[in-house]
């Protein structure tokens, strides 16, 4: 069924009586040409590209708990393309232009809105490196701004310019990128891949490889084995206890990192804004609540909740550089398990078992990469070769010492 | 979360810096053979368990020591902390 405004004057007159459920609760076949394992956002995209854009089909994805529940639904939905490095700075401006145009593709409302995200720069070496990473974005087919504190100062008025410690000289700013709405993503690539014919089959955990000679046979699931040669793993936070099942250990950690959401307020926050001097970043939610967060909590974590010391990290940075959110009240905060890796970058490739791929890594900003990295883990699934603007992002890149550290911090994930 | 420190006691987890696995105790021999791929491993590749996890932390605003904390890391609760010293010691390490 196909979403308009047509339509919904239609449902209207029929009082909403013949909207269906948006995707079909697909029982498990015995076997599939592609199986990927995660129903999170990298999942469902790499079946909607894998199906629309490669035409390839006998599809599943499988999913343990349900469509949506994994970090795709508890991420901050911030969208940008500032990165600074070759391997990575392709593949996010590749997702923004993809984002541009996710709607019409999917023709689902997933509130793509490009409000800008402005990164505050509090010392002149600050400034020099913002410079720097703006024409990094330019020269790969980005837009960024930088602007002058007048300028920060008639976009954001309520920021605290004259902080003693941090003032605000600054920043730097990228007007497409913005927020979308995290939980209508995953919604949309589902109910867009099983249009094409996608069985999404959720309360299926993947427990087992069936490898031979080097080689994937299949895969035990709580619902069953399932017989295939080509798997993608793209299950986030879960990435290191998945892949040892079939033998491999990868430079990953698991780490979590909490949000936070006020009480619904008037409109406030233009768009995105990051303090550049601590750990804080805040935006506005279409309903009116701040939505904020800092740092990983630092330490190794499965637990989907965080601790205390960090709620009061991000709550003074956030008190540091806006003084006024200091009268809302918080309303909800949660964590989500990132799969931190060796140098903050991500990994889409091949792995040394036959049939076996592996999309993973993603850190704390994989939702913003969400459309390219289904696209792109589409395009190795379906031809082998590693898509045009992932062909760094590979698990070899630690041996041979082609790294992609943003921060130059080295392996230790807890800094990226 | 507190760590019980072995020498000075139950310790704000704030006070600590985190490494990561203890695992980084166990140096790869750099005369071997195989030393690159050691090293490979050693540096970047990590079990990540979900359940008991031996970690390296250290006292830095305290008395500077290293310790290992083996820590469940689905529920952060703590079972065990000792001198990373003496973990190093016991594997072999003359310090
Ligand atoms: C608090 C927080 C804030 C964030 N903010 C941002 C942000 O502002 N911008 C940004 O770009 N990124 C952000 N991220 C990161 C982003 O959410 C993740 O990088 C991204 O969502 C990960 O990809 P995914 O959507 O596929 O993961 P998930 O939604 O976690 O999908 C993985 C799925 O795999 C499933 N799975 C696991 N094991 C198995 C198994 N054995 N069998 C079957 N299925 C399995 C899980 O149930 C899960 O549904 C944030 C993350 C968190 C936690």
């Amino acid at each position: 069924m196909r979403y308009s405004a047509f339509r919904l004057f239609l449902e209207g007159l029929q009082g909403q009586s013949g909207w269906k459920p948006v995707w079909r609760d697909a029982a498990p076949q015995a076997s599939y040409d592609y199986v990927i394992v995660g129903g999170g956002g990298h999942g469902l995209a790499t079946a909607h590209y894998l199906a629309k854009v490669y035409k390839k089909a006998r599809i599943a994805v499988l999913e343990k708990g349900w469509i949506g529940g994994g970090n795709v639904g508890r991420n901050t939905t911030i969208i940008r393309s500032n990165y600074l490095l070759d391997g990575n700075e392709p593949l996010y401006e590749f997702s923004l232009k993809l984002w541009e145009g996710l709607e019409q593709d999917l023709n689902y409302n997933a509130m793509v809105s490009q409000r800008g995200i402005l990164n505050l720069c509090h010392s002149d070496v600050q400034r020099d490196a913002y410079r720097r990473r703006g024409n990094a974005m330019i020269l790969n087919g980005a837009d960024a701004e930088l602007l002058d504190q007048d300028q920060v100062r008639e976009m954001a008025p309520f920021l605290d310019f004259e902080n003693a410690r941090f003032p605000i000289k600054g920043g730097l700013l990228q007007r497409r990128g913005g927020t979308v709405r995290h939980d209508a993503v995953a919604w949309g690539y589902a109910r867009s891949a099983d249009s094409h014919g996608v069985d999404i089959i959720q309360n299926c955990e993947v427990t087992g490889f069936r490898i031979e000679n080097g080689a994937i046979r299949g895969l035990e699931t709580g619902r069953g084995y399932i017989g295939t040669k080509k798997i993608g793993v793209a299950v986030a936070g879960s990435s290191s206890r998945v892949m040892a099942m079939a033998g491999l250990r990868l430079p990953i950690e698991s780490h979590v990192l909490q949000a936070f959401v006020s009480e619904g307020l008037k409109p406030l926050i233009p768009g995105v804004i990051t303090f550049g001097a601590g750990h804080f970043y805040i935006s506005q939610s279409d309903k009116g609540g701040l939505v904020f967060g800092g740092d990983i909590d630092g330490y190794n974590s499965y637990a989907q909740r965080g601790n205390l010391p960090v709620v009061v990290d991000v709550l003074e940075g956030g008190m540091a550089l806006m003084p006024m959110i200091g009268r809302a009240r918080l309303l909800r905060m949660w964590g989500g398990i990132m799969d931190m890796s060796m140098d903050g970058s991500p990994v889409i490739d091949r792995t040394p078992i036959d049939g076996l791929y592996f999309n993973g890594g993603w850190c704390y900003g994989g939702f913003k990469a969400t459309p390219a990295s289904g696209y792109a883990f589409a395009h190795l699934l379906a031809t082998d070769m590693p898509h045009e603007t992932a062909t760094q992002l590979r698990l070899d890149r630690f041996r041979t010492g082609a790294l992609i550290d943003e921060k130059g911090a080295g392996a230790q994930p807890n800094l990226h | 979360m507190i760590i019980n420190h072995p020498l000075l006691g139950p310790r704000d987890s704030q006070e600590f810096v985190y490494l990561g696995d203890a695992s980084l105790i166990d140096r790869p021999n750099a005369m071997a053979e195989t030393a690159l791929d050691d090293f490979h491993d050693y540096l970047y590749l990590r079990d990540n368990p979900a359940g008991s996890h031996k970690e390296l932390w250290f006292h830095e605003q305290g008395d500077r020591s290293w310790l290992v904390v083996t820590r469940d890391v689905t529920t952060h609760e703590i079972t065990d902390v000792e001198l990373a010293s003496d973990y190093a010691k016991r594997r072999g390490r003359d310090r």
